[in-house]
């Protein structure tokens, strides 16, 4: 299969950052999602073949990290950070607000596929919370109003 | 990204580049930089490890082991190679100041780093950034990728006929990676289970070779021990807690940010000067002083020294250096839940009683939280907590149980105002949450 450029630039050079293969695999399966959207039967193999593995192996260790995954997502994943920090000053309202606007729950994707929603843990953004993620980017000191827009700003960049 | 604040108060040591542009070398050049590495190159391995001794500096990560004495465990000889980690994993809810280091001041960590390595000989270091930062991962493989173009990173650093690579890695998500023996493991492309010890990293760690694993803020605060002396450093804070610390300051405050204060800074005074007090005419209810996993305070218990040993002594840790701050409008039992269900979506499942426990205490305060309790659930969620403390294989059962301990003790009177399908005192029926919809 296919990765870009910039994808096999960086793997063949991650590759002969360490003693053993086989330590390239969690960049490596997150820059591959990055490109697919998500870690297909094709990827898996694919990745499992580079570095040697089985994908037995390579499965075992998608299951463990919480930003890897095996199923499609939205464009967009907004991720609403509900730990401690976020909760006491209103990342509960963030993420109900969410759920409504998007009319779906946690690990839900929207219909067009524009926008997934995750409850996610802390993101390390607690000075400045609540806080969310859409993809890697940080939205911090959020209100309802301040989310419609940030929801609403990917809404138009997603339709173009 | 993340915005800055200061209070004068502040000693800027680790942050004293911040919001200057460091992250260009030319800058970071104009700003001292590099010139402990030069330093260090000159200076024999035992000499490093005694200065970074004498400085007092402890593990920020939230340990707050002796940096120095940690770097002296590894052995001389090593048939195998031996590295350098950095730690820049930081997941404990609260805690959010690795994340201005890699943003404002990458090649401090680089520089922290290679010093280490020097110490310790080793050849290759890692900084290992959690894979939510990749904005930070960014930042850090230019940094390392414009060292080596100006040929501070590689062959014969600064003429010391010393080889020395330094490389990024990332994570995918991942609170266990956090703890030493799990980020080896995620390091070498497993899932994040701890290793059991002994052997130490200093003896066996990184693919077998003796490992030295630190924390980003205390590699970060390596050069300026290096170019302002160990003396220097240690009379920054308290009697064998040498130096500032980046205290992050959360929850319901009027200025919560991130602020750089000596070791020993009053708690009180941190949250009621540094930190503009509770705002909207609440007060103050409890505070977490080092992250999620250290126990709770009391508004009578906050007139502390926020150092390793005096918040030992009050009964809790300093931990991470995450403030959270919470107000009288905040239910405990509630918090106390979210605590938990962090706790248990983390576990690695590795050790029965922090898998087992995390998830008995998460169903219990579930039940509680929604009206569901029973007398008896107070007295077994202590108990079950209690029998998690020291049975695992890494500190993260301790780290769900000393909360939930201090949680349940210093607020019993809150925990029965839930009992028998009374509603949450603090929030009215039909704003909460449906439980089932919390679980994840």
């Amino acid at each position: 299969m296919k990765f870009s450029e910039e994808f096999e630039t960086r793997f063949s050079q991650m590759v002969t950052h360490y003693p053993t293969k086989r330590s390239a695999l969690v960049p490596t399966l997150l820059y591959a999602q990055d490109e697919v959207g998500f870690l297909s039967d094709e990827v898996i193999s694919e990745i499992a073949g580079r570095l040697e593995l089985t994908e037995l192996d390579v499965r075992n260790v998608i299951s463990y990290y919480s930003m890897l995954t095996t199923k499609p997502r939205g464009k967009y994943n907004v991720q609403v950070c509900t730990n401690i920090s976020c909760l006491v000053r209103g990342g509960e309202q963030i993420l109900h607000h969410c759920k409504n606007k998007l009319g779906i729950g946690h690990k839900g994707t929207t219909a067009d596929g524009m926008f997934s929603l995750e409850e996610v843990e802390c993101i390390g953004a607690c000075s400045w919370a609540p806080a969310a993620q859409v993809n890697y980017d940080y939205h911090e000191n959020l209100t309802p109003e301040k989310m419609d827009k940030v929801l609403d700003e990917y809404q138009k960049k997603g339709m173009q | 990204m993340a915005d800055l604040v200061s209070h004068p108060d502040e000693v800027k040591v680790v942050s004293r580049r911040f919001g200057q542009g460091a992250a260009n070398l030319d800058r970071y050049m104009e700003l001292d930089g590099y010139k402990a590495l030069q330093k260090a190159v000159a200076m024999e391995p035992d000499a490093i490890v005694n200065e970074v001794k004498n400085s007092g500096l402890r593990g920020r990560g939230g340990a707050g082991f002796s940096t120095g004495m940690k770097w002296s465990f590894v052995p001389k000889q090593s048939a195998k190679p031996k590295y350098v980690l950095c730690n820049g994993d930081e997941s404990e809810p609260g805690t959010c100041k690795d994340r201005l280091i890699f943003e404002h001041d990458p090649h401090s960590v680089i520089e922290g780093v290679m010093i280490a390595a020097l110490a310790v000989g080793a050849k290759s270091g890692y900084i290992y950034i959690r894979g939510e930062y990749r904005y930070l991962s960014i930042i850090m493989q230019k940094a390392i990728a414009d060292a080596y173009a100006r040929g501070f990173i590689g062959k014969n650093i600064f003429g010391s006929g010393r080889d020395l690579d330094i490389y990024w890695h990332g994570g995918a998500g991942a609170y266990e990676v956090g703890e030493e023996s799990a980020l080896m493991e995620s390091l070498e492309g497993k899932r994040g289970i701890p290793r059991i010890r002994p052997p130490f990293p200093a003896v066996v760690g990184l693919w077998g070779g003796p490992t030295v694993i630190n924390n980003a803020e205390t590699l970060a605060s390596v050069p300026h021990i290096m170019l302002g002396g160990a003396d220097w450093y240690a009379k920054l804070g308290t009697p064998k807690n040498g130096g500032t610390r980046l205290f992050c300051l959360s929850g319901n405050l009027a200025r919560p940010g991130v602020y750089e204060l000596p070791m020993g800074y009053n708690l009180k005074k941190m949250i009621y000067d540094v930190g503009g007090g509770i705002p909207n005419g609440r007060q103050l209810k409890a505070v977490v002083p080092g992250g999620s996993s250290t126990p709770c305070l009391l508004p009578n218990e906050i007139d502390v020294p926020m150092d390793f040993d005096s918040l030992m002594k009050a009964g809790s840790m300093l931990g991470s250096g995450g403030v959270v701050v919470l107000d009288d409008a905040q239910c405990i039992v509630k918090f106390a839940l979210r605590t938990m269900k962090f706790y248990q979506h983390e576990s690695c499942g590795w050790c029965i009683p922090c898998r087992e426990g995390t998830d008995w205490l998460k169903k219990t305060l579930i039940r509680f939280h929604s009206g569901g309790g029973v007398i008896k659930d107070i007295d077994n969620m202590q108990y079950l907590s209690e029998n998690m403390l020291g049975r695992t294989f890494c500190p993260l059962g301790d780290a769900a149980a000393m909360p939930t301990i201090a949680f349940v003790k210093k607020f019993r009177k809150e925990f029965e105002d839930h009992l028998d399908g009374k509603p949450c005192p603090f929030e009215p029926a039909g704003a909460r949450e449906p439980e089932a919809a919390m679980a994840h």
